[in-house]
């Protein structure tokens, strides 16, 4: 008997699959055969460690996800607290006095508040959409059409959905892409798709919250990695006016946007990001947005919801600054972002051939 | 403090790692956690995985048969979090002064060290996982911790039938086996 089946026949034995006559003869079996015996006993401890394997698994996972919605929802919240005991110790002692003069900060503030929403024209809470999309299933079946009809399987579990999409692209040949933080959010799973339709699967690398950064890496044999990238990375500001395009998974296609530099901060000044003027919309979160010779200025991640046209990217600048701490802490990841771009000078549409190929779709499964 | 039945409820639908429990536990208790975790040098992050921790000590001794629980949830979950993170601090040294104290607390000691074994035999599982490669991984994933069945993963692997799935998955098994033992004995 093969090894494997050995192991079939044990399973059966163990999960008490087997009928009375077949168990009998096992039994028997077993009794002579001092080998067989201690293979018996040997996947019989195995295999209760599979199963509390799977059981610790579907425990922590339904840890995570608790953490997450309650986090999404407000019910849990971040302290951002940083005290140190003698923060606290100074706490115990003035707690009374801060109590008081909190409630009359505090009414105050509410006084004050309850002020300027009586007087105060109404004004939308958060002026910003992120553009990340949501994926109906009309989608996600011509999405596995495609996939098939150019010969590929699509590796996405027929029970788990893809809730949400974004683009991203690749910034190291090993592998490395970028995306916005919040096209992540809450992901369990994350596969990227090619624009020939072909999937792989990723893993978070890191993400930033504040500067809407974050790093997948592909983790799929079927992945080949690119010698080299056409386009390069550059910390230098654009200049407003300087004309910009990005191509982006706003449907389930790849799709090419052209537009300008139209100021060199974000929403509210933000020093971070910068406002272009460029047709944008959901699933364009996570895009690259390109200057004239191929270079990465900045990442796509928001528009205005009150204006037309108004769209925010990340700069590039921060990418650099993130792979930096990065490194700090871990020393075996390894980003190399390439400084020149081999595409400078040739004409848009032979920049795009070159450059599409390593913009992926980000399909996410919330679990 | 007496310990309600809807509390004893709780506990035993924690050990069937059951989503409404962990909620209304989580909800419950992990400010209180994320108080003292953050009050005693420790981060957010510190916070939640002390927290997670706690709720897998308390999922073990939900699921263990003679466990009784002797307190409410909200104190033994305290106490099991302030024992780990105590340990946690030693550990790295950054112990500095004691670590404050403002709950009633339980004898916690023994079920952290049970903890500490059966994470110990969790690790060695995992690392035996992460040494096998794929498809084998997923494969075995796929039946082990997300329950499907051979014919789901038949279609999800491109396998022709559900029996050429379950040989394969018989290889890998048998694999994995053999990862997991080299590993059991070092560790």
């Amino acid at each position: 008997m093969e090894q494997f089946e050995l192991a079939e026949v044990v399973e059966r034995y163990l999960t008490g699959e087997m009928g009375p006559e077949e168990k009998h003869a096992f039994e028997e079996m077993r009794k002579n055969n001092p080998e067989l015996d201690q293979t018996v006993v040997e996947y019989h401890f195995f295999l209760e460690q599979m199963g509390r394997y799977g059981e610790i698994r579907r425990f922590k996972s339904n840890l995570y996800d608790t953490h997450q919605t309650l986090q999404e929802s407000g019910e849990i919240k971040e302290l951002q607290l940083t005290a140190g005991t003698r923060i606290v110790n100074m706490w115990n002692k003035y707690r009374r006095v801060v109590a008081v003069a909190a409630s009359i900060a505090g009414i105050t503030a509410l006084f004050i508040s309850g002020m300027m929403t009586i007087f105060n024209p109404k004004t939308p809470f958060r002026d910003i959409e992120e553009l990340r999309r949501k994926v109906s299933n009309l989608e996600k079946q011509s999405s596995n059409q495609r996939a098939e009809f150019n010969k590929f399987k699509t590796k996405i579990a027929p029970g788990s959905d893809v809730k949400f999409g974004g683009t991203s692209f690749m910034i190291d040949p090993k592998g490395y892409l970028v995306t916005s933080a919040h096209v992540l959010k809450g992901a369990k799973k994350i596969y990227v798709q090619s624009i020939q339709g072909e999937d792989f699967l990723a893993e978070i690398v890191h993400q930033d919250a504040n500067s809407d950064i974050a790093f997948i890496k592909i983790n799929d044999q079927d992945f080949e990695s690119p010698k080299q990238l056409p386009y390069g990375f550059t910390r230098i500001q654009t200049d407003l006016s300087e004309a910009v395009y990005t191509l982006g998974f706003p449907k389930d296609e790849i799709v090419y946007n052209e537009g300008y530099l139209s100021a060199r901060t974000g929403l509210e000044g933000d020093t971070m990001s910068c406002q272009i003027t460029i047709t944008a919309n959901p699933g364009n979160s996570g895009g690259p947005i390109f200057n004239k010779n191929g270079e990465v200025i900045g990442i796509l991640n928001a528009r205005q919801a009150s204006a037309n046209g108004v769209v925010f990217a990340t700069k590039s600048k921060n990418i650099f600054q993130l792979i930096e701490t990065l490194k700090q802490r871990d020393k075996d990841i390894n980003i190399k972002l390439r400084n020149t771009s081999s595409i400078k000078g040739i004409n848009r549409a032979q920049q795009v051939k070159k450059v599409q190929d390593h913009v992926y779709m980000v399909k996410v499964i919330l679990g | 403090m007496a310990i309600t039945d809807q509390e004893l409820g709780v506990f035993k639908s924690i050990g069937n790692n059951d989503k409404a429990a962990i909620e209304a536990v989580y909800k419950e208790n992990y400010s209180l956690i994320q108080y003292f975790v953050t009050n005693n040098n420790g981060t957010e992050d510190d916070a939640r995985d002390i927290f997670q921790e706690a709720m897998m000590v308390l999922y073990e001794k939900s699921r263990l048969p003679g466990f009784e629980l002797t307190c409410q949830i909200r104190t033994y979950l305290y106490s099991v979090c302030r024992r780990l993170w105590l340990k946690k601090l030693q550990h790295s040294r950054r112990i500095e002064t004691k670590v404050e104290n403002f709950d009633q607390i339980v004898q916690v000691e023994e079920d952290i060290e049970e903890h500490d074994k059966l994470n110990l035999q969790y690790q060695t599982m995992r690392t035996a996982m992460g040494k096998i490669g794929e498809p084998c991984k997923s494969l075995i994933e796929a039946f082990y911790v997300h329950r499907k069945n051979m014919l789901e993963i038949a279609g999800f692997f491109g396998y022709t039938n559900a029996d050429n799935a379950k040989n394969q998955k018989y290889k890998c098994l048998v694999r994995l086996k053999k990862l997991f033992f080299a590993q059991y004995k070092n560790a």
